[in-house]
């Protein structure tokens, strides 16, 4: 088991520039995820973790050790790759202990590690089985014992649960984590989904174009976005996000919306022009008393709560509140924010404005 | 309710679709049952008009393909005594003895080894350039890959001068070591390009898996892409060796004794009194058996879809 570092990794693919300049720390143990939409050179950092690209430049430490430039058979990691990459001419034993025969290991000791394994996957039924045949799950499975038998110092995985049928999903993803638990390996989880990063992840690292956008804790992550990106690809529905013209001091914690004022946290930046207030939908309630009103436009009903769509001179946007709460289309509703939830943006560079709220957030990453 | 079904024939059409196959099986097939049956006729049936369905089969044509004999008058026949084997025996009914074994076997051995020489050499080389243009960044590789297509844009016999010349004065002309190089050079854009259309379907991943579970470039190759070419490789393979065994032109011209292949040896077969048709038809049924053993040997290799399922896509 052992820390990642990632100082300054950058991969070119000929003109194109898959990944500029990332940092990053994996502590030792964790579950962490590599988030971003596609194109975004979340694998391209994994790849090259991995050994299967080789970094333009930067560096990679594995446990200490500089392993840029280094063979993937030398990092003494596992890798599971979204298609599974079983070798279909053998069968689900031989894929498992493929790792330790190239170890060298004897017959014994790798009859033993596989049965280890098999009992910990709870595959020991279908270890004769060609592969092929086998369920989406089995095969998940067959991969993560691949992976996990030769006891690496990490496992780098590759959106391993993208094949999967919705359904399936969830349980492998709860599977996979537990599995993570009793390990305590050092994992590094490669996915386009917001919702398995937050649900499955110890900490992630958003990315966006190549740069990372933001990384920390799901929750912080998720309360204290750090740019407008991160802001709108966490969360369902996104943030709302309410764009004006106007200022704000050092110590400000007013702003001005279509001539109502609305309360924010505490500013430590001072910032002058178009700007963006953003607010999570269920940070927000219905008070006939507030100033700040929008006109419903739409009513989602989801069990035990709703999404109001409401519409604003400010722009549309969603509130999340229970559903006993009545809204009905047409109807003028008063919208409160919750002050200490509110993060302000500069609307051009799209980065949060530090505030009294977010700064222990957003100061260290 | 109507009985129309999609996927279903209905009786009509499977009897149509049956005959179909049958008659087409007997128009391919007519000309190998041919040749096979005219091996085992006598020389006077086999020249027969209107030629003989049904006929008295004889192995005179095989004994024949396999020696050379001699006409000899009645009463030295008779004073050579009882013959001794039963391939005498026949011979003598003709009045002719056994004077020695043909070059026949000869012969077909040097097409052994000049068509399954050249095809080894083939695959071992196609597969090595086909994987290095699958995987690699290979500078200029659809130029690459263009030109070596290009050689065979042009029937290989229109460059026999040059070859021959380049052959005589290389002093490989009639040697086992230059058809072999030959038939490789014509076959092998052949079995690159072949080659390569079944690595590129290999998903890269079962490397990368094998790369980070401990194995060389080398070993990966190996041990993971190679098992699963095998069926790109038994179909090319195939391709290689009946191009190189039935390769007649090249063989007329480069070889004469040493290197001598069966194609052009064959219809060279002359009796004691003149063409011998079953011998001829004997020869090339023999001919055929290599090809046909090689091809079935590796059918199950064509048929099974090693890869399938494994991967989803």
């Amino acid at each position: 088991m052992a820390q990642i570092r990632i100082e300054n990794l950058r991969k070119d693919f000929g003109a194109f520039n898959a990944v500029k300049s990332s940092s990053f720390t994996v502590e030792n143990g964790e579950f962490f995820m590599l988030l971003g939409p596609s194109g975004c050179g979340k694998t391209t950092t994994l790849r090259m973790m991995a050994g299967l690209e080789l970094p333009t430049s930067g560096e990679i430490y594995i446990g200490g050790e500089e392993v840029g430039m280094k063979r993937a058979s030398e990092r003494d990691i596992a890798f599971v790759f979204q298609m599974f990459a079983l070798y279909p001419h053998m069968n689900v034993r031989k894929n498992i202990s493929y790792p330790l025969v190239s170890q060298g290991l004897n017959k014994t000791e790798v009859a033993a590690r596989v049965a280890e394994v098999a009992k910990i996957l709870r595959i020991e039924n279908i270890l004769e089985k060609p592969v092929g045949g086998l369920s989406g799950g089995d095969r998940q499975r067959v991969a993560l014992g691949r992976a996990i038998v030769r006891k690496p110092k990490a496992f780098f995985m590759d959106e391993p649960l993208g094949a999967l049928d919705a359904e399936f999903r969830e349980h492998m993803a709860e599977e996979l984590r537990a599995l993570h638990d009793r390990m305590g390996a050092t994992t590094v989880y490669v996915t386009h989904d917001q919702l398995e990063a937050m649900q499955m992840g110890d900490k992630i690292v958003v990315m966006n174009h190549g740069v990372v956008e933001q990384f920390g804790k799901p929750q912080q992550i998720y309360d204290w976005p750090a740019t407008k990106f991160v802001a709108k690809f966490i969360g369902s529905p996104p943030m709302n996000f309410l764009e004006f013209d106007g200022a704000i001091d050092i110590g400000g914690n007013e702003i001005n919306l279509a001539g109502t004022s609305v309360k924010v946290p505490v500013s430590r930046e001072k910032r002058l022009g178009k700007l963006t207030l953003g607010v999570r939908p269920e940070h927000m309630r219905f008070r006939d008393s507030a100033a700040f009103a929008g006109r419903v436009i739409a009513v989602e009903y989801l069990g035990t709560t709703q999404i109001v769509t409401l519409e604003t001179p400010h722009g549309d946007i969603k509130a999340r509140t229970p559903s006993n709460q009545a809204a009905r289309v047409d109807e003028l509703i008063g919208l409160e924010f919750d002050t200490r939830t509110l993060t302000i943006f500069d609307s051009i560079s799209g980065k949060a404005l530090v505030s009294e709220a977010n700064e222990g957030v957003l100061s260290h990453g | 309710m109507s009985t129309y079904s999609v996927t279903e024939p209905s009786g009509r059409q499977k009897w149509f679709a049956g005959i179909l196959v049958v008659l087409y099986a007997v128009i391919t097939l007519l000309p190998l049952l041919w040749i096979i049956g005219t091996g085992f006729k006598s020389p006077a049936d086999a020249i027969a008009y209107p030629p003989k369905m049904i006929f008295e089969p004889t192995v005179e044509g095989y004994v024949n393909l396999f020696t050379t004999r001699t006409r000899v008058p009645e009463d030295q026949l008779k004073a050579l005594g009882e013959p001794t084997t039963w391939y005498d025996k026949l011979v003598r009914k003709n009045g002719v003895i056994i004077t020695g074994a043909s070059r026949f076997a000869e012969r077909f051995t040097n097409s052994v080894i000049i068509g399954f020489g050249s095809t080894v050499l083939c695959i071992v080389l196609g597969t090595a350039a086909a994987y290095a243009f699958s995987r690699f960044k290979v500078p200029l590789k659809d130029d690459l890959l263009f030109f070596i297509l290009s050689t065979r844009m042009m029937p290989p016999i229109a460059v026999a001068i040059p070859i021959f010349l380049m052959f005589r004065s290389l002093g490989l002309s009639d040697t086992h070591a230059g058809m072999i190089l030959l038939y490789t050079a014509v076959n092998l854009s052949l079995s690159v390009w072949l080659l390569k259309g079944f690595i590129d379907e290999i998903p890269v991943e079962y490397e990368e898996a094998a790369l980070i579970d401990g194995y060389t470039r080398f070993q990966a190759f190996y041990k993971v892409v190679l098992p699963q070419a095998v069926t790109g490789i038994a179909s090319t393979a195939i391709f290689c060796l009946i191009f190189a065994w039935n390769e007649y032109a090249f063989a007329v011209l480069l070889t004469s004794g040493n290197a001598q292949t069966a194609p052009p040896f064959i219809p060279t077969i002359i009796g004691v009194s003149g063409q011998d048709w079953p011998a001829v038809a004997a020869g090339a049924t023999i001919f055929l058996v290599p090809v046909m053993v090689f091809t079935i040997l590796l059918r199950k290799h064509l048929l099974r879809g090693i890869t399938f399922g494994a991967v989803r896509k």
